[in-house]
């Protein structure tokens, strides 16, 4: 069966460079980067190493760095030290959006029960914020900002250059979740005003299971993880050196090809979206523009998204839906929702996040095959015969 | 998938029963696009025996598979039969559905009663109240 991977902003297929570089920490260069021995200290060298190369992908000071075990550590240590710092200033309040990704929306979440107060800035219909909105969020006593790099759902791009600005000339710091940026689109935390800054190295083709978390020099940055005096004592635990490895041979493959990339993901995205908007009563979901170029998030009214996902999971297509059935709870996606999507619309959305390794060819399948399947599931949906019947009017 | 068992995935991708029966006896509708799930089923019913069942789903693939075998548990059976059909056997004849899922095979034990309890109003037909609770609305 032909198959297609379109779920790449859930996670990519490590690239050959990526799993090359890891191959001689998994044999061969064993040592702890800790130990004082000759074995010990040549691991430690090539920590330093994929450090350096990793830094000047960012435009920061490899003393910047921290590596972690992924986006979600990275968020959590970035937003919690942040609060807790501001605390100790008298500063209890953040502000962020309505539509972060869970690791940092959870984590605000529990800080509301510490007792801090979270301002979630709505977002508008075309998935993005202001800079301005942001800076008239900001009071006397916010301690930081948390605004995501571009959106994991619908692939939108927040003007982080501008929010970082603002945050700067206010004295307040400024976390972005990058993860689905980094290695898709320029991120220089220099030029664009960015005091810490979480990237996962699996959204770029590296390997599961390690991150970062940059900060930029100045900035305290508390311990969660305690023990050994890893990552200046900042992380403990033996470093994750195979995956260290993969993460920055992948992200210099990525930032070297990123224009390359991100020219043919355009095409290849472009094609899809006039493609799959041809479906009667469907809608692009997100800027068209101000968008990630390998996002494509859509939605087909009248069907549910779980039904449309395993539809096209039997045709070879690996997809993803913000829909309640994929996660469990009978909300649909909270992006949608933030999006002022009604809920019976959002539950109809299919997610394409490309990569370069997707074809023209596998577009032209999907675009064969997602409006054979919307018919079906429109065939038998009373939803969409009382839509059709005139019963209900349609919402797009 | 993993997430379902393969009859799941059977009745899913070849439904039972799907369609609607223009004449039907009794026809009833629940769930609340809402919250993702609608079931409406078709009667068609003869000397107290349904003859002929149909339904029409919006939701997720445990909904559609749950309408499919429910229709397939009543099909030619008796009212009083399927009046006895619980959403437990639903799902045990699909062999089994996620913990998360098993509103799918409440919402198909519902849609049955109701469209039944439609064929009871539509003749004047005297039923036991109690035998047709509302369904709670899912808000």
């Amino acid at each position: 069966m032909k198959t297609v991977y379109v779920d790449n902003a859930a996670t990519t297929a490590m690239s050959d460079k990526a799993i090359e570089a890891m191959t001689p920490y998994l044999k061969g260069v064993y040592g702890n980067p800790s130990s004082l021995h000759t074995v010990g200290q040549a691991a430690k060298e090539h920590l330093e190493d994929a450090r350096e190369r990793i830094a000047k992908c960012l435009n920061c000071e490899p003393k910047e760095l921290y590596f972690t075990s992924g986006g979600s550590e990275a968020d959590n240590q970035a937003i919690r030290s942040a609060a807790q710092n501001g605390a100790r200033k008298g500063k209890k309040h953040i502000v962020s959006t309505t539509f972060e990704h869970h690791a940092v929306l959870h984590t605000l979440k529990k800080l509301e029960k510490e007792g801090f107060e979270v301002t979630y800035l709505p977002v508008h219909p075309d998935g993005l914020i202001t800079a301005e909105e942001v800076g008239a969020a900001i009071r006397p006593d916010t301690a930081l900002v948390t605004v995501m790099f571009a959106n994991n759902e619908v692939g939108t791009i927040l003007p982080i250059a501008e929010i970082g600005a603002i945050c700067r000339e206010k004295g307040v710091i400024f976390h972005t979740d990058a993860v689905q940026a980094v290695g898709h689109i320029p991120v220089d935390v220099q030029a664009q005003n960015i005091d810490m800054l979480s990237l996962s190295a699996h959204k770029f083709h590296g390997a599961k299971g390690v991150g970062a978390l940059y900060v930029r020099r100045g900035i305290p940055l508390n311990t969660f993880i305690d023990g050994g005096a890893q990552e200046r004592n900042k992380r403990a635990g033996t470093e994750n050196l195979a995956g260290i490895a993969s993460m920055a041979a992948a992200l210099e493959e990525a930032c070297e090809n990123m224009g390359k990339n991100a020219k043919k993901l355009a095409a290849l995205r472009d094609r899809l979206i006039e493609g799959l908007l041809k479906v009667p009563h469907s809608k692009l979901n997100g800027d068209r523009k101000k968008r990630l170029p390998s996002n494509v998030n859509i939605c087909f009214e009248g069907i549910e998204g779980e039904s449309l996902l395993l539809l096209l999971d039997a045709k070879g297509i690996y997809a993803s839906s913000g829909s309640a059935c994929t996660s469990g709870s009978l909300d649909p996606s909270h992006v949608l929702l933030a999006l002022g999507l009604p809920h019976e619309i959002a539950h109809g959305s299919l997610r394409l996040s490309l990569s370069e390794y997707n074809t023209e060819e596998e577009m032209e399948y999907i675009i064969r095959e997602v409006p054979k399947v919307v018919a079906y599931l429109r065939d038998i949906s009373p939803v969409w015969e009382e839509l059709e019947k005139g019963l209900k009017p349609h919402l797009i | 998938m993993a997430l379902y068992s393969e009859k799941v995935m059977d009745h899913f991708t070849n439904p039972r029963n799907v369609g609607k029966i223009e004449d039907a006896d009794g026809i009833g509708e629940v769930g609340n696009a809402k919250c993702g799930d609608i079931m409406k089923i078709y009667l068609k019913i003869n000397d107290g025996v349904i003859t002929d069942v149909k339904f029409n789903t919006f939701g997720c693939g445990s909904a559609i598979a749950s309408s499919s075998m429910a229709t397939e548990l009543i099909k030619g059976k008796p009212i009083t039969e399927a009046l006895t059909l619980t959403n437990k056997a639903v799902a045990e004849a699909l062999d089994g559905l996620p913990a998360h899922k098993m509103h799918c095979s409440v919402l198909a034990e519902e849609a049955i009663r109701a469209a039944i309890k439609d064929y009871y109003d539509k003749n004047g037909i005297a039923y036991d109240k109690a035998d047709f609770p509302d369904p709670h609305e899912e808000d």
